[in-house]
């Protein structure tokens, strides 16, 4: 008896000892990043951690390296691509080993940047040259800088939707369902692909919000209001994919989609249309010239919902990089995220629009200048504060798993009316608004 | 399981191989001098020490971390963490929605009895003389081996509408062409029957072990009296592997209950198929609630360790004696 209480007494000191070093972790040092000034003295081996295994492997991310070493010739710059980004990275934050530059995950909240990442200048400077600084904005320093920015919107297939007699964006949701009904009449194709099973794709209707209302106050609007309110962006974005699905516009098993399939059979005009970003356009029109489609029939089209007359396009930031606090060459690591965001022609390669203010559009969104689509760059000071509301509320709308629950909803997979899913929603949004309000 | 020890065949050979008349006794030894003992106290300790050192660092210390969490609002990555006092638990037991994804399990539940049935049946058949034996024994544990991700990959093809179920069943002119995981029975049934398919390797493995270590004797001598199959299965077998077969019920319950991989890789917890473990999981990766999660997972365990030892208390553990 004696020896089992010696037992419980050390796995309490264990656990004592063992929560005692979580919490020591990462002190606040408040370091800076410099850019360099001058480049051919800049020397070290930085390590880049990144999400984009499929260009790390396939070499491209090397051409990147190689073309920065011309300009920062003592400069070593490794790449460790992970598949699971934002799982592995969160856990190896909890130490000191989390490369030199990064992609800063999702899970890390706004207001502790500063206890992770270094500087890299003030807001009010770097403002002037670049989009989204106030994406990483804690008090008013930047942590971050992203590669490049994007935009949500429908890739379609231009042959499929002409064949069914829709030549012009759609300006409201319902010519929206009346589109892809004539698509679903008069043709073969799958009006509309879910990517139900590989659940990420589903999350890109949160960025639906600011493209209905058109006000770049959208985020702001989440954390203070009820986004599920009649009228208010993601309802109507909600309502739209539940109609969609409720209608049966979709694949006949959303359950078993299949992500890379759903790319040669979107250019070969087996599916009409799918919600996604800006960034999916390369992907669809690389993968039409595999299948031996035309990528020219890939089309991007942005949400039917107009404002006086014009469509809204929300202009965001994809990943943001970042140099490690506790990074040893943190001016490496500086002249390599700057030159990555701004002189790689990262952006350029993936049709993406860059982070410079001065740099013209890229042409995958030309038909949003001819359109006189208007871009809008959402303000973000409450960003951190919606994350926060997202997880105390258990909503997931950065997540898959409430689209996936709408969408079986829609399907009648699951029991219920759209008003008391969203009404639940909103109930639980705003609860959550309470407690971390205070 | 010291139970074990009265079939074990190898301890009756060694009773009769003892000569009757015990050796005489070797005088006794002299006392050793002190260093000696301290030596051969500390022996066994120094063979223990490798895996002590790993079930500690491994097991222990884990665990012991993830009770300290579940006390706490950790979000899994924040420097900072507060020592909330049994909030989490409090929370848990305030959710009951939390608890309703234990329906989920009464389908593995279901299918796990299946599963128990289905081994007991092929382990007793394959273990008397049967053409092919090994090759069954086999193909039967084969699944076993297999990865759980590859066989969530290969079951999500196998399910898909037009894929290899539908054109299996087309085979046989049933013209079928469903969406096996579209609605929520549908796909649990899919999925149970998917676990059902991997594990019952192991139920037999574990069956066909406990049946072969019962003396081949009694069959004979149970022949001559007339028994046939069934009363050798009813009399000599399913006595004898009682505690295996209550070991085998003990795993299937706790594994019901804390179903995870199959269907994470297969459907992610959509359409009804969330389990108590895809619960927890998101609530610590996608909701940053570490602390939350910890808590639930310690609940979890609990529930475990209270339905293991409900059922010993039941079904109490008797020692097995067929001779």
């Amino acid at each position: 008896m004696n020896h089992r209480r010696t037992l419980t007494g050390t796995l309490v000191a264990a656990a004592l000892l063992a929560s005692g070093c979580t919490g020591s972790g990462g002190s606040s040092k408040g370091a800076d990043a410099k850019a360099p000034d001058d480049p051919a003295q800049v020397s070290g081996t930085i390590k880049v951690l990144t999400h984009r295994t499929d260009i790390v492997q396939d070499g491209t991310m090397k051409k990147y390296a190689d073309t920065f070493n011309k300009t920062y010739p003592k400069v070593k710059v490794e790449f460790e691509a992970l598949t699971d980004y934002e799982a592995e990275v969160k856990i190896r934050m909890n130490t000191e080993n989390y490369g030199d530059v990064l992609m800063i995950p999702g899970v890390i909240k706004k207001n502790d940047y500063p206890k992770f990442f270094a500087s890299l200048g003030t807001e009010e400077e770097l403002g002037k040259k670049y989009r989204f600084t106030d994406f990483t904005t804690v008090d008013g320093k930047v942590y971050g800088q992203t590669t490049n920015g994007g935009t949500p919107g429908f890739v379609y297939n231009k042959k499929v939707w002409a064949e069914a007699g829709v030549t012009d964006w759609p300006t409201s949701p319902s010519e929206f369902l009346t589109a892809l009904k004539a698509i679903k009449s008069k043709t073969d194709a799958v009006p509309y692909y879910t990517n139900f099973a590989a659940q990420w794709p589903l999350t890109s209707w949160t960025y639906v919000d600011g493209s209905v209302s058109c006000d770049n106050a959208a985020t702001t609007r989440l954390a203070e209001g009820d986004p599920w309110a009649q009228g208010e962006d993601l309802r109507v974005g909600d309502t739209l994919l539940y109609d969609i699905v409720k209608q049966g516009l979709i694949e006949k098993d959303p359950t078993t989609t299949n992500w890379e399939g759903s790319k040669p059979r979107l250019a070969k005009g087996e599916i009409a249309t799918a919600w996604l970003g800006s960034w999916a356009v390369l992907q669809f029109r690389q993968a039409a010239e595999k299948a031996g489609a035309n990528p020219d029939d890939i089309g991007f089209m942005p949400f039917p919902a107009q404002v006086d007359g014009t469509f809204c396009a929300v202009l965001s930031p994809d990943y943001s990089q970042a140099v490690n606090i506790n990074s040893d060459h943190k001016e490496a690591a500086r002249a390599w995220i700057d030159w990555f965001s701004t002189e790689s022609g990262y952006a350029d390669d993936n049709l993406l629009p860059s982070i410079r203010k001065d740099a013209p559009l890229p042409e995958a969104l030309k038909p949003y200048e001819d359109a006189g689509v208007k871009l809008i760059e959402l303000d973000d000071a409450k960003g951190g504060l919606v994350k926060e509301i997202d997880s105390a509320s258990e909503v997931g709308l950065y997540g898959p798993a409430y689209r996936q629950d709408l969408v079986d909803l829609a399907r009648g997979a699951k029991d219920g009316s759209l008003d008391d899913f969203l009404a639940d929603l909103s109930e639980r949004w705003t609860e959550a608004q309470k407690s971390v309000g205070s | 399981m010291p139970h074990t020890r009265t079939t074990d065949p190898s301890h009756a050979v060694k009773k009769v191989a003892r000569p009757s008349t015990a050796a005489p006794r070797p005088p006794a030894p002299r006392r050793a001098p002190r260093k000696v003992r301290l030596w051969r106290k500390l022996t066994p300790w120094l063979f223990l020490a490798a895996p002590l050192v790993l079930l500690i660092t491994f097991t222990y210390a884990p665990v012991a971390n993830m009770l300290a969490y579940s006390f706490t609002d950790w979000d899994g990555v924040s420097p900072e963490l507060s020592y909330i006092g049994a909030d989490n638990y409090i929370e848990i037991f305030t959710r009951p929605e939390l608890f309703q994804v234990f329906f989920v399990s009464g389908y593995y539940l279901a299918a796990s009895a299946i599963q128990i049935g289905v081994a007991l049946y092929f382990a007793t058949i394959l273990s008397f003389n049967i053409r092919f034996r090994n090759l069954f024994k086999g193909i039967l544990f084969f699944p076993y081996l297999i990865n759980g991700v590859a066989i969530g990959f290969v079951f999500l093809y196998f399910f898909q509408d037009g894929g290899t179920l539908d054109s299996v069943l087309a085979l046989f002119g049933h013209e079928s062409d469903r969406a096996w995981l579209g609605t929520s029975t549908s796909a649990n049934i899919s999925l149970a029957s998917v676990s059902v398919w991997r594990y019952t390797g192991l139920n037999f493995v574990l069956f066909l072990g406990a049946i072969q270590s019962i003396p081949g004797e009694l069959y004979e001598a149970a022949e001559l009296d007339g028994a046939n199959r069934w009363h050798q299965f009813r009399y000599i077998i399913a006595p004898g592997i009682r505690p295996v077969l209550s070991l085998s019920v003990i795993l299937s319950i706790s594994g019901s209950l804390s179903v995870f991989e199959i269907p994470y890789i297969m459907t992610g917890g959509a359409t009804g198929t969330e389990t108590f473990v895809i619960q927890t999981v998101k609530l610590a990766f996608q909701f940053n609630k570490t602390g939350l999660a910890s808590a639930a997972a310690v609940v979890l365990l609990l529930i475990i360790l209270a339905v293991t030892w409900l059922q010993r208390r039941l079904v109490p553990d008797d020692r097995v004696d067929l001779v």
